[in-house]
C-alpha cells in the first residue's frame, strides 16, 4: 500500500469520530467518503479541502504542483484575513505543460520552490500534490525533502490529489501533513497555563478577531489558531498548549485527538455561533484549563464574563425580537454550522422550517433534533428545484446557505444570505450573533422586495 | 511590431491565466437547455462552477464525471455513459457537452469512441444532442478552450444546406437565408457586448445567429420557473440551420477555426472581425453590414458615430502619451491595447495568457506570455492597470488606477453589462477610462516646478 493510501485510510479509521463508533470494522474501512455519482455531484475536491485548511496560514507560500486549472482558475478567492502577511494570498503554481506531463514534472517542481525561496524568503514553502502530477508518479515528498536540505528550511508536502476524495478528506489529510512536518518542530518563547488552540478556525471575515478579545479579556492566550490568521511558527509549537478547542464539527478531528494522544492536551468540541455555544466555548476553555493546573479563579472570572457579555447582546438583540419573531428559515449549510446556527437563531425567535444535514456526522443530527425537535425537517439531499419551490411558495422567509446556491432564492424573489466561507460579514462570537441578526433583518426588511415582487403593469 | 517573449520562469505567481476546459464550458453555456459536464475530478467542475458564480452572479449549470484515482486508472467509459444518463434522467436537458480535463487527457481516455458504443447502447438517447471536445488543462488557455469548443459545436450540429434542403420547403429555406448572418462570438465578449451587437446587425434588416449566445443564458433574466440547465442561449435548431445563411461574422481571430469549420462544412463564406472596440473598428462593421445588406446605415448609428468621435475629442488630452500595463487574454489585449493607442496612449506592458497571431502584431514593444508577476514587474512606472480582479492586490501595490476587464470580475456589480463594443461602447469606455487619468491628475504645489538639487557635484561640507 501506497503512503497515502494508507494514510487516507488512517485518516478514515478515526476512533474519535462518531459516525465511526457506530460502523462494522469492515465499514469503517470502506471509509465515509460517499461514492460520488456522476452527472449529479456537488462539491469541491481533496486538494481543495486541503488548500481552504491550510491557507489561511499567511507568511507561508503554497505552492500548487499541477496544471493551471487547480490555482489559476481558484486562487484568491477565499476570505480568510490575516493581521500581518500577504503571502498567503499569492497564488504560486507550477502551471505544468504537456512536456512536463510527458517527461515528469519533478525538476520543474524543484526549481519552483527555489524561485520561490529566492524572491519570497517565506518561513516555509506547502507543496500541494494534484490528480494529473499525482499520476504521472512525481514523488511530491522526495522533491521537498531534497529541497528542504538545499534550501535549509520547511518544504511541505501536502499529499491530497484532487482524485482521492472529497473536501472533508482533503481537509483532513493536510492535518496529517501538519503532524507529520510542522507540529512539535518549533517551542515557543515561553508559556502560560492559559495557553489554549483553536483548531479548524479559519478566520473567514475576521471572526477569530472577534473572539480573540474575550480570551484576552480573560487573560487565554491563542497561542496558536490552526489555521486561521496563523504564522508557520505558531503552529510549528501549538503541541505546547494546555488545552484545545475544536470549532467546525470534525474537519480537523484527527490533529486535535493527536494532540491529545501525542502531548496529553486535552480538547473539547465547541462552536463560537450563537449566545449560548459562545458562551459554552468560554466556559469548556476555562475548565479544561483549570483541570491542567490553571488557577482556580479563571472559571468565576470566566462566569462573570459570560454574564457580563450575555447582559450586553440580549439587550443589543432586543429591537429585533419583535421584527424577526417568527421569520422562517431555510438553512442550507453543512457540518457543525448547522446545528450551531439553528440554537443561535432560535434564541431571537426565528423558526427552522428546514436544514440540510448532507455534510453532518450522526451527532450534529442528534443535536439538531435537541434543538428543533423530533419532527425537524432534516434534508439530506434537497435539490435546487425544490428549494426553489419552498421559497416560491413562502414556506421559508429567507435561505441562508453557500454561494452557489444564492441564485435559487434570489430568483424566486426571495431573501438570502451568505454563511459560507466567501462571506463578508463576520458571525462569531457575541458580536457576531448581532451582526448576524442584524443582516437577516436587512435582508427581510428591504424596501426593494416589494417593488421586485410585483409584476410589470402590463402582465 | 511586438516582440513575443515568453516567461521562462518554472514558478508561475499570480496567475493571469485559466484553463482550457473552463473556457470551453463557458462557451457551452451559451446554449439553450444545455447542461456541460466536465469530465475529471469533482473538483475541476466545482473550481469551474465557483468561478463563474462569482464573475456573473447567477446559478451555474455544470456538472462532472467524478473520476476518482480508480475510475481514471481504468477508463471513464462508465462514468461518462453515468453521468449522461444521470443528467438526462434529472435536468433533461436538449444537449450535454462534455470537455475533457488535465486527468483524462493524461490517462488517454478515448471519449468520442465511448460515446459511439454508448449511443449504441441507448437507443433511447437518439433526441439528445452530445457534444465532446477535448480540452486538456496543461495546454494553452481558457480562450483556446472557448474557441476548440464553438468549433466542435458548428462540426459536429451545423447542417449543410443541401441537407436541409431535401427537409424543408426550399423556396423558404433560400428566402431565409438571404436575410440570416452567422456571428461567430469570441470569449472576451461580454453579454451586453452581445446584446449590442445583435442590435447593430437587427437594425440593418438582418437576422443573426449568435453562437455561443450568453447574452440569451447569462443575461441576468428572471425565469418563471427554476431550471436545472441552462435557460436561453443559441439553441440547438438555430446551430443547425447555420449552415443557411448569408455569411459568418467572427469576432476575435480565435474564432477564425471555427468561421474555416462552418465554411468548409456548410460553404457559408466568412469574415474575421478583429475587434469592435474603436472608431475605425466600428466603421469597419458598420459599412460591412450597411454593404451586406444594401440599407443604408440607421440614424440612430450616424449620431451615436458623431458622438464617438466627440468623445474622442474631448478626451485625447487625458491619454496622450499615458503609459499601460495590460493583463489580458490576445484577444482582448488586442481590442484594449488598439484603442488605448489609437487615442495616444504607449501600452508598455502587456502580458498574456496564450499564443496567438494578432500578439506579434500588437502596437507595444514587446507582449509576453506570463502571469501578473511579470507584470507587475514591467507596470512599475505606468499610469494605468488593465487586467481582471485578481490584478486588485498588484493595483494596491502599484498605487495606480485600476480598470477592470476581463474574466473573472468577482469584486465588482455587472460584469455581465460591461460594454465596450460598438460606437456607444467604445465611447463610455473612452469616458471611462478618461476618468480614471483625471481622477488621477496631481494637484501643483509649490514645489512642483523647483529644480532637483544635484546631486554628487557639491559634498555636503560644501553647502555649508
Amino acid at each position: 500500500m501506497s503512503a497515502l493510501s494508507s494514510k487516507i485510510q488512517e485518516v478514515f479509521d478515526e476512533p474519535a469520530c462518531g459516525k465511526n463508533h457506530g460502523k462494522s470494522e469492515k465499514e469503517r474501512k470502506k471509509g465515509c467518503t460517499k461514492q460520488l455519482v456522476p452527472g449529479a455531484a456537488a462539491g469541491g475536491c481533496a486538494f481543495d479541502g486541503a488548500k481552504i485548511a491550510l491557507q489561511p496560514i499567511t507568511d507561508v507560500a503554497h505552492l500548487v504542483h499541477g496544471p493551471i486549472a487547480c490555482e489559476g482558475n481558484s486562487w484568491d478567492n477565499r476570505g480568510a484575513k490575516s493581521s500581518g502577511s500577504k503571502l498567503y494570498r499569492t497564488g504560486f503554481t507550477t502551471d505544468v505543460s504537456e512536456l512536463d506531463v510527458i517527461y515528469g514534472g519533478e525538476k520543474r517542481l524543484y526549481k519552483a520552490i527555489r524561485e520561490v525561496v529566492e524572491k519570497y524568503d517565506p518561513p516555509a514553502v506547502f507543496v500541494y500534490q494534484t490528480c494529473v502530477t499525482a499520476l504521472i508518479g512525481d514523488d511530491i515528498e522526495a522533491v521537498c525533502k531534497a529541497a528542504s536540505a538545499k534550501f535549509g528550511k520547511p518544504v511541505i508536502p501536502i499529499d491530497a490529489p484532487g482524485f482521492v476524495g472529497n473536501k472533508n478528506l482533503g481537509n483532513k489529510l493536510a492535518g496529517e501533513a501538519l503532524l507529520d512536518y510542522v507540529i512539535g518542530t518549533q517551542e515557543p518563547e515561553y508559556t502560560t497555563p492559559y495557553d489554549i488552540n483553536i483548531i479548524g478556525e479559519y478566520n473567514l471575515a475576521g471572526e477569530l478577531w472577534q473572539v480573540k478579545p474575550l480570551f484576552d479579556k480573560l487573560g487565554i492566550r491563542v497561542l496558536s489558531c490552526i489555521s486561521g490568521d496563523a504564522k508557520y511558527r505558531e503552529v510549528a509549537w501549538s503541541h505546547r498548549a494546555r488545552a484545545t478547542m475544536m470549532v467546525c464539527s470534525k474537519a480537523m478531528i484527527n490533529i486535535t485527538r493527536k494532540l491529545e494522544e501525542r502531548y496529553g492536551i486535552p480538547y473539547f468540541e465547541g462552536s463560537f455561533y450563537g449566545i449560548s455555544d459562545m458562551s459554552d466555548s468560554l466556559r469548556q476553555t476555562s475548565k479544561l484549563l483549570v483541570d491542567r493546573g490553571a488557577p482556580a479563579d479563571l472559571l468565576e472570572r470566566t462566569e462573570a464574563l459570560i454574564a457580563e457579555e450575555e447582559a450586553k447582546v440580549w439587550q443589543r438583540l432586543e429591537p429585533y425580537k419583535a421584527r424577526l419573531a417568527g421569520k422562517k428559515v431555510l438553512l442550507i449549510t453543512g457540518g457543525v454550522k448547522s446545528w450551531s446556527v439553528v440554537s443561535a437563531l432560535q434564541e431571537v425567535g426565528i423558526e427552522i422550517v428546514g436544514t440540510s444535514v448532507k455534510k453532518s456526522t450522526a451527532e450534529d443530527k442528534e443535536r439538531i433534533k435537541e434543538l428543533m425537535g423530533q419532527d425537524a425537517h432534516m434534508l439530506d439531499d434537497m435539490t435546487p428545484r425544490e428549494m426553489y419551490k419552498m421559497l416560491k411558495e413562502a414556506k421559508a422567509d429567507i435561505m441562508l446557505s453557500g454561494g452557489r446556491s444564492q441564485f435559487v432564492a434570489l430568483k424566486a424573489k426571495m431573501p438570502w444570505l451568505d454563511i459560507n466561507q466567501e462571506r463578508h460579514h463576520a458571525y462569531a462570537g457575541y458580536d457576531g450573533m448581532v451582526a448576524l441578526v442584524k443582516e437577516i433583518d436587512k435582508a427581510l426588511y428591504n424596501p426593494m422586495w416589494e417593488q421586485v415582487r410585483k409584476p410589470a403593469p402590463w402582465e | 511590431m511586438a516582440t513575443l517573449i515568453t516567461s521562462r520562469k518554472a514558478c508561475t505567481v499570480n496567475p493571469l491565466k485559466m484553463s482550457q476546459p473552463i473556457g470551453a464550458v463557458l462557451a457551452f453555456l451559451g446554449l439553450d437547455q444545455c447542461m456541460p459536464a466536465l469530465h475529471g475530478s469533482q473538483g475541476c467542475t466545482a473550481f469551474g462552477l465557483v468561478l463563474f458564480v462569482r464573475h456573473f452572479r447567477e446559478n451555474i449549470p455544470l456538472q462532472t464525471t467524478a473520476m476518482n484515482e480508480t475510475t481514471t486508472i481504468l477508463g471513464g467509459m462508465d462514468n461518462i455513459e453515468q453521468a449522461i444518463l444521470n443528467i438526462w434522467n434529472r435536468a433533461k436537458p436538449k444537449i450535454i457537452c462534455i470537455a475533457s480535463t488535465g486527468l483524462t487527457e493524461t490517462k488517454g481516455d478515448d471519449v468520442d469512441g465511448y460515446l459511439k458504443l454508448i449511443r449504441k447502447k441507448h437507443p433511447e438517447l437518439a433526441d439528445l444532442a452530445i457534444v465532446y471536445v477535448s480540452t486538456p488543462d496543461y495546454k494553452d488557455a481558457f480562450q483556446d478552450g472557448w474557441a476548440r469548443a464553438v468549433t466542435r459545436l458548428v462540426e459536429q450540429l451545423v447542417v449543410p444546406a443541401s441537407e436541409l434542403h431535401h427537409k424543408k420547403n426550399v423556396l423558404g429555406a433560400a428566402l431565409s437565408g438571404l436575410l440570416q448572418v452567422n456571428v461567430l462570438a469570441g470569449s472576451h465578449l461580454t453579454p451586453g457586448d452581445l446584446d449590442e451587437i445583435r442590435d447593430v446587425i437587427e437594425a440593418f434588416g438582418l437576422d443573426p445567429i449568435i453562437l455561443p449566445d450568453l447574452s440569451g443564458s447569462l443575461d441576468g433574466h428572471i425565469p418563471e420557473e427554476f431550471m436545472p440547465t441552462t435557460m436561453g442561449g443559441t439553441t440547438l435548431d438555430d446551430i443547425r440551420r447555420m449552415g443557411l445563411s448569408r455569411m459568418t461574422i467572427a469576432i476575435g481571430e480565435h474564432m477564425r477555426p471555427a468561421a474555416l469549420a462552418l465554411q468548409d462544412k456548410a460553404g457559408v463564406p466568412f469574415e474575421v472581425l478583429d475587434r469592435l472596440t474603436g472608431l475605425a473598428a466600428c466603421d469597419r462593421f458598420i459599412a460591412m453590414l450597411a454593404e451586406l445588406s444594401g440599407n443604408p446605415v440607421p440614424n440612430k448609428y450616424r449620431r451615436q458615430r458623431g458622438q464617438l468621435v466627440d468623445a474622442m475629442l474631448d478626451g485625447h488630452f487625458f491619454f496622450g502619451g499615458k503609459k499601460i500595463a495590460i493583463g489580458a487574454e490576445p484577444d482582448l489585449l488586442w481590442s484594449i491595447g488598439n484603442l488605448l493607442a489609437e487615442m495616444g496612449c504607449e501600452i508598455s506592458a502587456a502580458v498574456t495568457t496564450t499564443h496567438s497571431p494578432l500578439l506579434e502584431k500588437l502596437p507595444a514593444a514587446e507582449v509576453m506570455i506570463g502571469d501578473l508577476e511579470d507584470l507587475e514587474q514591467q507596470a512599475q512606472d505606468c499610469d494605468l492597470l488593465i487586467t481582471h480582479s485578481h490584478g486588485r492586490q498588484m493595483a494596491e501595490r502599484l498605487d495606480i488606477p485600476f480598470l477592470r476587464m476581463g474574466m473573472p470580475l468577482f469584486d465588482r456589480l455587472g460584469a455581465a453589462h460591461r460594454l465596450s463594443v460598438g460606437y456607444r461602447g467604445t465611447r463610455d469606455l473612452v469616458f471611462e477610462i478618461g476618468n480614471l487619468f483625471m481622477a488621477d491628475a496631481h494637484e501643483p504645489d509649490p514645489d512642483s516646478w523647483v529644480p532637483p538639487k544635484e546631486e554628487s557635484a557639491t559634498t555636503p561640507a560644501a553647502s555649508h
